[in-house]
Order: C-alpha cells, then structure tokens, then sequence
C-alpha cells in the first residue's frame, strides 16, 4: 500500500525565524585539522544574489563511509571529531553561505564503478516550490569515471566543480540561465 | 553490493516553474533536472538527534515570561513513510506568523503587531511510534505582493530529515476551511487535489484539551525505500 506522500511547499522568505543553527556550518568543528571553506553564492536568472536562501550539504567522511545503518558496508563512526556530515548555511549574509568540512572519500557505485568525492547540495528559497539538488565536486580531484560528471555535456559537468580559494572552495549555484548549474531529480 | 531504492515521487511536488507565484519567476531552473541514480551519498543522511532539541522547543507558548495572544492549540501528528512505516526520532522544525498574521523578521514590516511573547520558532524529535506534538497559537492570515489583494491562508512552515537524503522535506500546514486556500497560488501549485487535502490539518475533538487548547492533526508523509526484496529461506 502507497500512501500518498505529503507534498513540498516554498520555504518562502522568513526561514530565518526557525532554521538557522549557531553551528549549522560546521561539517567538522573549527579548527579541524585539514578543515576549509567552501563559499558561493546563489544566483538567479538575472545574475542577482538571492539573499533569502539556505543550502545544506551532505557527505562522506573523509574515508568515504557514512555513520548510517543503510550502508551496506556497515555504519562507521568518523575517524574526525565531530564529523557531522551535514551543514546548513544561510545566504543572508551578503547573499553568500559557507561551509566548513573535510573532504569526503571517493565511494563505491552499485555497479562496480566509483563516484568521485562529492556533496549532495540542496537549496531552498522563496520562490522554489521545492529544494533544487545538485552536487560540489572539487577541481583538484580526480573525477575521470565519474558516471555523473561524465554523462554529461562537458560545460554542464563544469557547473558541479568548486574551485580552489584562498580558505578552500568557492561554488555558485545559478538557478536559471545560460550558465544555469545542473540540477537533479533524485 | 546493493542498497535500498526510493522510488521517485510522480505528480506529487509542485512543478519549480509556477507562473501564478511570481517569485519562480527569476528561481525556477529553466533546464530539465537530470535523473540521478542514486548513490551512497543519497540513500544516507543525517540522523541528527536529541542534541539538537531541549523540551521546551516544542511548546511555543511558553519561550517568553508571557503568554502569546491568539487561539491556543495543538498540533500533533505521525510521520510515516510511503509504506506506512513509522519514521521514528527524525528531527522537525517549524517557524509560523504570530496571531496578527506578522513574523518576526526585518523583511515582513506590514502594519500588523508583533508580540513580544511570540518568537515563532518550535523543534521537536518524533517519538519511537514517528508521533509528534507541538503546543502554539493559530497564526493569522497575513498579505503578500504575489497579485492584488493577495493574502497567504493560515499555515505552519514545516521542516523534515527522514531516513535519507532522499526524503528531506519542506512543507506547510494549513487549517481546514480556510477561505483563503483555494485563492492561494503556493496552494494550488501541488497538483493533485489529493496532494493539496494532505497539507491540511484536520480538526481533532479527541486531542483538543477542554477548558485549554485545540487539537488539530497533521500527518506527514515521506518519500521511503521499496520494500526489502524477499529472500527465499530455502535458498542457499
């Protein structure tokens, strides 16, 4: 029996009020060890910054496991103190959110193959009736055999790739446009 | 190696490109989303616990040496999944307008009054059963730019992790016969008449507390992995 799922509605444009964690962007606690910053803005289909919106992340630790009785391989506790695997950052802030983590490991694909190190991104923000999904993958990677990346058209796959910064990584999410980032249905 | 599949919800979500709310506008991606098989990465997700709540998270009433002004109610419900399965200790969050209809945020400045013993934020976790329960006020019906003579029906903003990347959600509560919902375009932006009657809480006489609050309920349901496929015990 399928019962019918509830269905998505806008953030809109007051998640401040009930959101927002002191420490909503800290995959790892500051001062880790090997810790940097991604940085990015989200923009719309005129180029503007969209100051109302959060995007969370998700991830692999850094050996590529996750604290999650559904992996198959069996949950792990991170070998790095307070891996969270998950951040949440506003871009109230000058239109700009911001992670700290680690990099996560390359992980096993249900065929065999491997996914190279990633971070499922979501976005929400008035205006989008549901979250938009889409992924960081880092420019100083190995990502060759990545069945995502390598689907699809080269200029496209470059939208999922962070670029080093001075503390890490900047990635911008461009939600409409000619230079719109990929966005997926999982 | 495998691992479980979340079937892809059809016809559920509303379609990101909806003319009648202007803000998509300038937001919705205007390429088709790309299919993802999905991963580790997305068959996971954060299992955020009870550090992430205090008990008096859940009462929103009570975040302020008074008392809010408005109508006294209860908010309950279970979270399942598709199936039917409980969805036991996953996190909610939910933020709402004060009973004038006002939130308390600098962007919201209409002429409605803010309550000093309202903030407007509650958490909880669910239960081992997946059931949940907040104590607040109604919130008011407030105006927004959308259209002329446009105003939101009375709704709680809820926020959900479930099981897996997969099933993250973010929703609203609305109240059964508001006037304002079937004028409303974030409303009717979900397809389904189906769809649209889930997101509406049903008064409930049996939890409503005499001489104390209204109860109303909402259940919620998120996306779940397919069933475990059978294995055949005499196969060895």
């Amino acid at each position: 029996m399928t019962e019918q799922l509830t269905p998505s509605q806008t953030v809109g444009p007051f998640l401040a009020i009930g959101l927002p964690w002191p420490d909503g962007p800290d995959v790892v606690p500051p001062g880790t060890p090997g810790s940097f910053v991604i940085t990015g803005r989200i923009l719309d289909g005129q180029g503007a910054p969209v100051l109302d919106a959060m995007v969370e992340t998700w991830q692999a630790d850094p050996d590529g496991r996750f604290a999650h009785p559904d992996d198959p391989r069996g949950a792990i506790q991170p070998a790095v103190p307070g891996f969270r695997g998950f951040a949440r950052s506003t871009t109230e802030d000058g239109g700009a959110f911001r992670v700290r983590t680690v990099k996560p490991g390359a992980l096993p694909m249900a065929d065999g193959g491997r996914a190279a190190p990633h971070l499922d991104v979501s976005v929400f923000a008035r205006g989008l009736l549901d979250r938009v999904v889409t992924r960081i993958y880092f420019a100083d990677e190995d990502n060759t055999g990545d069945a995502v990346l390598s689907a699809l058209p080269p200029d496209r796959a470059q939208t999922l790739i962070a670029q080093p910064s001075a503390d890490g990584y900047t990635f911008d999410v461009v939600l409409q446009g000619l230079a719109e980032t990929v966005f997926f249905d999982v | 190696m495998s691992w479980p599949d979340y079937p892809r919800p059809e016809g559920v979500h509303p379609p990101l490109a909806t003319p009648d709310y202007r803000s998509t506008a300038l937001r919705a991606p205007s390429k088709p989303l790309v299919l993802l098989r999905q991963g580790l990465t997305e068959i996971t997700g954060p299992l955020l616990g009870s550090d992430r709540v205090a008990a008096a998270d859940s009462d929103l009433t009570r975040q302020h040496s008074g008392e809010p002004i408005g109508q006294r109610i209860i908010v309950h419900g279970q979270v399942r999944d598709s199936d039917g399965r409980p969805v036991p200790e996953t996190l909610i969050e939910v933020w709402q307008a004060n009973a004038a209809g006002r939130y308390r945020h600098a962007v919201d400045n209409w002429p409605a009054p803010l309550d000093p013993n309202f903030t407007g934020a509650g958490r909880c976790l669910t239960d081992s059963t997946g059931h949940f329960r907040f104590t607040t006020i109604r919130p008011g019906i407030y105006p927004w730019g959308n259209h002329h003579n446009a105003w939101r029906p009375a709704h709680i903003h809820f926020s959900l992790f479930g099981r897996a990347f997969t099933s993250r959600l973010v929703t609203q509560m609305y109240f059964p016969d508001d006037p304002m919902l079937t004028l409303d375009p974030i409303f009717n932006s979900v397809p389904s008449p189906a769809g649209r009657a889930a997101l509406i809480s049903a008064f409930d006489l049996a939890e409503t507390q005499p001489d104390w609050a209204l109860a109303f309920r909402f259940d919620i349901v998120l996306r779940g992995a397919a069933a475990t496929p059978f294995e055949d015990p005499h196969d060895d």
